[in-house]
């Protein structure tokens, strides 16, 4: 089989961050680039996100999901950029081989100069929350079923109760309403909410749905459909309460319990993963550990907004056509790497590492995932051996929200005068 | 929203829909509607939402309607600018009747001006016509 080498740079996952980075690939160096996208269309997850939301800090604008999608496409439709749908990447090795396979080309095998992993994510699943019960049908995930109502347009089921008050959750709760269901409550095992206050306002709150707090599914009834399930509220160490067992009738039950990003391909490829965020450990170009291969979007870490989807997957993008350009790894020779490190209450944290003596005038995004609720100012510092290096401010902490800074010139300038090859992330 | 009553006066509590920080707002009201007491919006967008929401409560209804002759079959659809929060449930059950002929672009005005109101369920994404 031949192999085809004539691709600068490929972009694995035609989803925000690929779009993005492919415009951006291309862009820098109006090399070769291709997209590689598994499903019919482009897009990722957005052509079913169809409520609004999105937009609002790269148009300005609060657009519905495939609105959004759309408009990167437009950008991307107007530059010479191959796009490959209906095809799996199987392969991939350290050394930049990509096999794939398609019904239309079949297997291939393609060697380029620089990739870009924007596979995104997956959802956790029944089995991964050990939700014990019967294997009826009637339990899907959050964005199944909104595969289901938004693209084949097909319900789930009449009565509905969502498990998990992240923001696919109660949004899915509101669709479910909108279509004709009745939802008759979210749970949620934490003792807050995890996804946005205003998603509790506009998708619960405004249609009468009950949330209920510190509380989960214990059973499932029903032998071939779901006839309805078991809750019980929890303690402060999670643990089930005896005696606060309810039964509730419903035929379906809908699960929101969390995502996780897609690194199949990343493990294959010899990409180093952080097992904070469970995607790969990133620098300040989006470079993972293998020269050559780039990540960004929720293959790195779950993001919230999409707007900083398709920022890192410029960032992604652009280091990947230097790459390709170069022939090689830039040189970072004489820069200072700083690793960072997440510290009290912080979950995560990307990029991981920043060459910061070689930062010119790229964007770096850090990106933080607080672990806790803050409800007032908090503070924001990165720490070289317990002394502040730089800080801001933010008028909260809340877990479903990721903390981002785009770190402006007097950031990078007391990053320098710093010393220490870590640095740790507190939020207080 | 929450609503306690005091005599004739009301105290209720609104989260901010109009940024994602989501203050928690209390507002005391008396006999009118008029707002005598305001707390916990962190700026003044805070003030106008409740006002809004006592006046006139709009939101946004994404939804999605039939596509005949399509590459899929449906298409989504919003209401760009939003509309009484109290017919919502009325426009959702009317464009669950809807059905537009393929293609179907971004922009594409589904429902005008719906019960003379001005209100409008434009196309959020594109279906292309099947061959
Ligand atoms: S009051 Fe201001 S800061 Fe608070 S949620 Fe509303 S817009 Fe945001």
């Amino acid at each position: 089989m031949d192999v085809n080498t004539t691709y600068d740079v490929i972009v694995i996952g035609g989803g925000p961050a690929g779009i993005a980075a492919a415009i951006e690939a291309y862009n820098e160096n109006q090399g070769k680039v291709l997209v590689i996208e598994r499903n019919d269309s482009l897009g990722g997850i957005l052509p079913q996100c169809i409520h609004n939301g999105f937009g609002a800090i790269n148009f300005g604008n609060d657009l519905p999901g495939p609105e959004y999608a759309h408009r990167y496409e437009m950008q991307l439709n107007e530059l010479p950029v191959d796009v490959m749908l209906d095809t799996m990447v199987v392969d991939m090795t350290p050394e930049l081989d990509i096999y794939t396979m398609s019904s239309e080309y079949g297997y291939q095998h393609f060697k380029p100069r620089a990739v870009v992993l924007a596979m995104g994510c997956r959802e956790r699943t029944r089995a991964q929350i050990r939700l014990p019960g019967t294997r009826a049908a009637g339990i899907y995930t959050a964005g199944t079923a909104q595969r289901l109502v938004n693209i084949e347009g097909y319900m789930p089921g009449r009565e509905i109760v969502v498990l998990g008050s992240g923001d696919i959750g109660m949004i899915m709760a509101r669709r479910l309403t909108i279509e004709g269901a009745q939802v008759l409550g979210v749970m949620e095992l934490l003792p807050f909410l995890t996804g946005l206050r205003r998603n509790y306002v506009q998708c619960l709150q405004d249609y009468n749905i009950p949330l209920h707090l510190s509380t989960t599914v214990s059973k499932i009834y029903g032998e071939r459909r779901v006839e309805g399930i078991e809750t019980v509220k929890v303690d402060e160490d999670l643990n089930h309460v005896p005696g606060t067992e309810e039964f509730i009738k419903c035929d379906t039950l809908v699960l929101s319990v969390g995502l996780i990003p897609e690194n199949e391909l990343s493990r294959k490829a010899g990409v180093q993963l952080d097992v904070r965020t469970n995607g790969p450990i990133v620098d300040s170009d989006m470079a993972t550990n293998v020269p050559g291969i780039f990540a960004a979007g929720n293959v790195t870490a779950i993001y919230d907004l999409v707007d900083y989807v398709s920022k890192a997957g410029e960032v992604a993008g652009r280091s990947a056509a230097r790459f390709a350009r170069a022939q090689q790894a830039e040189s970072h020779e004489g820069s200072r790497v700083v690793r960072l490190k997440p510290g009290a209450n912080v979950g995560s944290i990307i990029p991981q590492q920043i060459y910061i003596d070689d930062l010119g005038d790229r964007d770096v995004y850090l990106s933080m995932r607080p672990n806790a609720l803050l409800e007032r100012m908090v503070k924001v510092e990165l720490d070289d051996g317990g002394e502040e290096v730089m800080s801001f401010r933010e008028q909260y902490a809340r877990p479903a929200e990721m903390i981002i800074r785009k770190l402006k010139a007097r950031d990078i300038e007391k990053l320098r005068a710093s010393h220490g090859a870590e640095l740790v992330a507190n939020i207080s | 929203m929450s609503e306690q009553k005091q005599g004739d006066y009301r105290t209720r509590t609104d989260i901010c829909l109009r940024c994602p920080q989501g203050c928690e707002v209390q507002t005391m009201l008396g006999p009118d509607d008029e707002i005598l007491n305001i707390s916990g919006n962190k700026c003044k967008l805070g003030r106008e939402y409740v006002e809004q929401e006592i006046r006139d409560p709009r939101r946004v209804l994404p939804t999605s309607v039939r596509v005949k002759n399509g590459t899929r079959p449906l298409v989504p659809v919003w209401t760009p600018e939003p509309m009484p929060k109290g017919m919502i449930m009325d426009l959702a059950a009317e464009s669950r009747k809807i059905e537009v002929e393929a293609p179907v672009h971004v922009g594409d005005v589904v429902l005008d001006d719906w019960r003379g109101l001005g209100i409008r369920l434009v196309a959020s994404g594109e279906v292309e016509r099947a061959e």
